[in-house]
């Protein structure tokens, strides 16, 4: 296949997306990172049965903690593909690279006020 | 245990707003089992108030502790050796545990993160339900294991009243009338002709709330 994806995704190996936490997710937010998005098995996949569904709801739950601070929950996305899906792993790489793109720069690293009201559903102009 | 949920973090985030450095004390016990402040949501709400503090271009110092119990003076004497560096003490105990923060620590503020909400169990991961409301005066032993000081909504003694209809409450259809709970429970023990045609005598409610704060002293094992 030999796709590329773009460079400024930085992978994070973890046995199964249950091993993710809630604090990771936050950590990495608050350490500058403009994005993350959490890549699972297909729902119904998991070897370990429900590990991909935990990861599901604790990004859900980091969602709401960013809406609620004032940054984009946009910012976070969950993603579920298997193994062999290579391509549309770059797919995903490559939509969730322009969304952070159009996103712009993290609010907790540029200290420029929130960038999302909760309620309204869109970004606030700045 | 003690049930607790977090404060909205907008409202936390406004509560600290003022301090620069401040002490984010979590609780090993009851808030920690019910996932409101343990040792992990120690370290989630640090990380969203520190992040709150970065959007907004400012920094916020936070010193993260998670004490064995925040209900007992040796414990909440753990942090003796730093409180005096910090302007406020972010306390996500339950109401207890901030009180005894407030009173052990007379310079700094104590804050609460939490909403104490109730004495109850879990009914499955993720969620809890009220079994207790500490009345003083307990008579489970005559209404079938069932509390109803706490699951009746009236906390009649001689329920049920007229609101309760095919099992359910009228205050919700979700909520179970506690009475109709005991009588079927009394039924099943075999014990209902002997229990339900007694009348309850009026309740002593001055061991309850109406008689203000309470104390209980054990001669037995006090110093």
């Amino acid at each position: 296949m030999r796709r590329s994806y773009p460079t400024n995704v930085k992978i994070i190996r973890v046995p199964c997306t249950g091993r993710v936490d809630d604090v990771h997710l936050l950590k990495a937010f608050e350490q500058g990172v403009d994005g993350i998005y959490v890549a699972g098995c297909l729902e119904g996949e998991c070897h370990f049965l429900r590990g991909n569904l935990r990861a599901k709801k604790r990004v859900g739950h980091v969602k709401r903690i960013l809406a609620a601070l004032g940054i984009n929950p946009e910012r976070i996305q969950m993603y579920n593909l298997s193994a062999a899906m290579g391509g549309r792993f770059v797919e995903i790489a490559q939509e969730m690279t322009e969304r952070i793109r159009a996103l712009g720069p993290s609010p907790v690293k540029t200290g420029k006020g929130k960038e999302f009201v909760e309620g309204q559903g869109e970004e606030k102009k700045q | 245990m003690i049930v607790a949920v977090a404060k909205p973090l907008e409202d936390i985030v406004a509560m600290t707003d003022r301090y620069d450095k401040i002490i984010l004390a979590g609780c090993k016990a009851c808030v920690a089992v019910c996932a409101a402040g343990g040792e992990k949501e120690v370290q989630l709400l640090a990380s969203a108030l520190r992040m709150a503090r970065k959007t907004a271009g400012r920094e916020l110092e936070i010193r993260e502790v998670t004490l064995e119990r925040q209900c007992d003076p040796e414990y909440v004497e753990q942090i003796r050796g730093f409180a005096g560096d910090y302007q406020a003490v972010l306390s996500i105990a339950c109401g207890v545990g901030v009180q005894y923060m407030a009173e052990h620590y007379k310079t700094i503020p104590a804050l609460p993160g939490l909403n104490t909400s109730f004495m109850g169990g879990s009914l499955e991961q993720g969620v809890w339900s009220e079994r207790c409301q500490g009345c003083g005066t307990c008579i489970l032993h005559l209404t079938g294991g069932i509390c109803p000081v706490t699951r009746c909504s009236k906390s009649l003694f001689n329920g049920p009243c007229g609101g309760s209809s095919k099992g359910k409450c009228e205050v919700s259809t979700e909520m179970e009338c506690g009475w109709q709970l005991i009588i079927d429970r009394l039924k099943a023990l075999g014990e209902f002709e002997a229990r339900f045609v007694e009348l309850f005598p009026l309740k002593d409610w001055s061991t309850s709330r109406d008689g203000g704060q309470r104390k209980i002293v054990r001669e037995d094992l006090k110093q």
